[in-house]
């Protein structure tokens, strides 16, 4: 199932200032993804996972060390380039959603599409697809506020995927979630990664959670745990 | 279209916010349409005037006269087509807050001076037939309900005792000239002049001002002088000066009142602009987390700023409609409680175009800076902002 490595971290390091104080978070980091893997990056609370999957999705960017994705060393990329980069490349899958509250569901899926070169049409055949893979086809009409938590987070889900992205990266998918829900969408991304073949690279703390991907790592004060 | 909808979306997203804001923007384009009007109203006797008439009147002051029989002199002056006189009457009809213009005119050389004056031709005849007689313009007949006949009593202020006027026509002005002044009543000097002779005689044969209208209006200049340099070293010297200047010379009375309302208009939308800008910088700081996701998926800082300025426009320039709306109905009925202080009241068309400016001014630099700190929101700093 696995391949090349669709991520390559050489030597990754990242600092953050605090006041007159520069506070390392991630040290001499080395790690390669293969395409097509879900993994899972587990920690405990400013252990760096977070940050590691921001300078993964190219919303950060490390102090040192060299980040390929897909073939692109995205730390040359200037900021505009970047953000074009995030726009092919990246699907992004956020703790508390951030659906945008006064757009319906097929709005806020439609979203990323808008910086593509699709018609409206084609657009809207998308999203109704997408829609339906995650299960909520009758609930494309409906804002954020009408849907559950769970509901919301599939939309997310929809959204992230709705530009056939590179890679999948999910802070937290289930953090705001119960249990049911927490399955559900976690049963949800476990498809797109084995039907769809969709790299995921998932940070948690929660062990059942992360029991879903296929790879677990563990970062601990900044540091990859072998 | 989407971007639209989301623009109008987050518009309408804290109602009672955006409705207390444009309620400040209607308030505030209302009171500067207002205020602008009552500034034109001000001017509103200079616009009119005619650019080849010119006033003569006593070097001292208006409230010295001049000889009558200055009139063959200045007659005389080359480039000197016709001249009238007139003097102000100051009567009160009833009581002292129905104030209304009046003058005494010498009726058979006013009349072809000043054309504009349109009345049916039997009336004008019956005008100048009747020596108690007096012409009343139209906003003057519907403001006291006078009507061909009545007899207006005038008690004197400047020229003592009762004074009885029969209506004898009711005018208004050819053209569409919206700005003249209905409100005035013009009648014959000679029965002034008659009374004075007989009760104040070193009061009668004294003209307030001579009115002369030049062959071209490229000679005022050289007339006016040559009018005044006649009289020069004469027990009543003269300034001439343009119909324009003359009723300018009123306004520059109250230039600091003027001043005072034109500043408190541009305040009061400075005031606006503070309201509107604290109203979005609220909403863009609310909206960090969203913006900062928008980022993420690959909007740039500019679709970012456009959505606030968007949002911010769109408030603004409802309030402002709303506002130029209600100008124009707001001024009817202030204008009819100003009636006798401002005869001539109405929205000039350039405060239409103000008013729209300073709403898109408004809307516009309000969004400036929330737009700039929206735009340049590092990503990962907003995304750590929950709702």
């Amino acid at each position: 199932m696995t391949s090349a490595a669709i991520v390559e971290i050489r030597h990754l390091t990242k600092s953050y200032r605090r006041g007159e104080q520069v506070v390392p978070v991630l040290t001499d980091i080395n790690f390669d993804i293969p395409e097509g893997e879900f993994v899972a990056l587990m920690g405990p609370s400013g252990s760096g996972k977070s940050t590691l999957l921001n300078l993964i999705a190219g919303i950060d960017k490390p102090d040192t060390g060299a980040l390929r994705v897909g073939g692109v060393d995205i730390t040359a990329l200037t900021e505009a380039e970047l953000a074009d980069w995030r726009a092919a490349h990246v699907g992004f899958i956020f703790q508390f959603y951030n659906l945008m509250p006064v757009l319906t569901a097929f709005e806020n899926v439609e979203l990323p599409l808008l910086l593509t070169s699709l018609s409206r049409g084609e657009r809207r055949d998308r999203v109704e697809m997408t829609l339906g893979l995650v299960g909520l086809a009758d609930r494309m009409e409906h804002y954020p506020s009408e849907l559950s938590g769970g509901q919301q987070q599939r939309v997310a889900i929809a959204r992230a995927i709705i530009t056939d992205p590179t890679i999948l990266v999910a802070d937290e998918p289930t953090g705001d979630l119960d249990r049911h829900s927490a399955g559900e969408v976690l049963a949800l991304m476990g498809r797109l990664n084995s039907e769809l073949g969709k790299t995921i690279i998932m940070v948690t703390h929660d062990p059942h959670s992360a029991e879903r991907a296929r790879v677990i790592r563990h970062l601990e004060k900044g540091e990859l745990q072998l | 279209m989407h971007f639209l909808k989301l623009v109008l979306r987050n518009a309408l997203r804290h109602k009672l916010r955006t409705g207390l804001t444009v309620t400040g923007l209607v308030v505030a384009t209302l009171a500067f349409g207002l205020l602008q009007t009552v500034i034109h109203a001000w001017y509103a006797g200079a616009d009119v005037a005619s650019s080849s008439r010119l006033v003569t009147r006593h070097a001292i002051s208006l409230t010295f006269q001049l000889p009558v029989s200055y009139i063959n002199k200045i007659r005389a002056i080359d480039g000197v087509k016709g001249v009238t006189w007139s003097n102000w009457f100051g009567g009160i009809y009833q009581d002292r807050k129905n104030f209304f213009p009046q003058f005494a005119v010498d009726v058979k050389s006013f009349m072809p001076l000043y054309p504009e004056l349109s009345l049916p031709e039997e009336q004008k005849a019956a005008f100048l037939r009747d020596r108690r007689g007096a012409i009343i313009g139209t906003k003057l007949a519907e403001t006291y309900g006078f009507k061909v006949g009545d007899v207006i009593p005038l008690q004197g202020t400047i020229y003592p005792g009762t004074w009885e006027f029969v209506v004898r026509g009711i005018f208004k002005y050819r053209g569409a000239n919206v700005s003249a002044d209905l409100s005035n009543m013009y009648f014959h000097w000679d029965y002034l002049n008659e009374v004075l002779k007989k009760t104040v005689p070193r009061r009668a044969d004294l003209a307030g001002v001579f009115i002369s209208e030049v062959e071209r209006p490229e000679l005022v200049g050289a007339v006016a002088a040559a009018i005044d340099r006649e009289f020069r070293n004469s027990l009543a010297e003269t300034l001439t000066e343009t119909e324009k200047a003359f009723q300018l010379s009123f306004v520059s009375m109250s230039e600091q009142i003027i001043a005072v309302i034109r500043v408190v208009s541009f305040v009061v939308i400075v005031i606006i602009f503070a309201v509107m800008a604290n109203t979005m910088a609220m909403s863009a700081r609310e909206r960090l987390s969203e913006y900062a996701t928008l980022k993420a998926l690959g909007f740039g800082p500019g679709y970012i700023a456009a959505l606030i300025c968007g949002e911010s426009l769109a408030i603004a320039l409802l309030g402002g409609g709303i506002g130029m709306a209600l100008t124009w109905p707001a001024v009817a009925g202030f204008g009819e409680l100003v009636s006798r202080v401002f005869p001539i009241i109405r929205v000039p068309s350039d405060t239409y175009a103000w008013q729209l400016g300073c709403a898109v001014a408004v809307g516009l630099g309000a969004a400036v800076i929330p737009s700039l700190r929206a735009g340049s929101v590092n990503i990962v700093e907003g995304l750590r902002r929950i709702g």
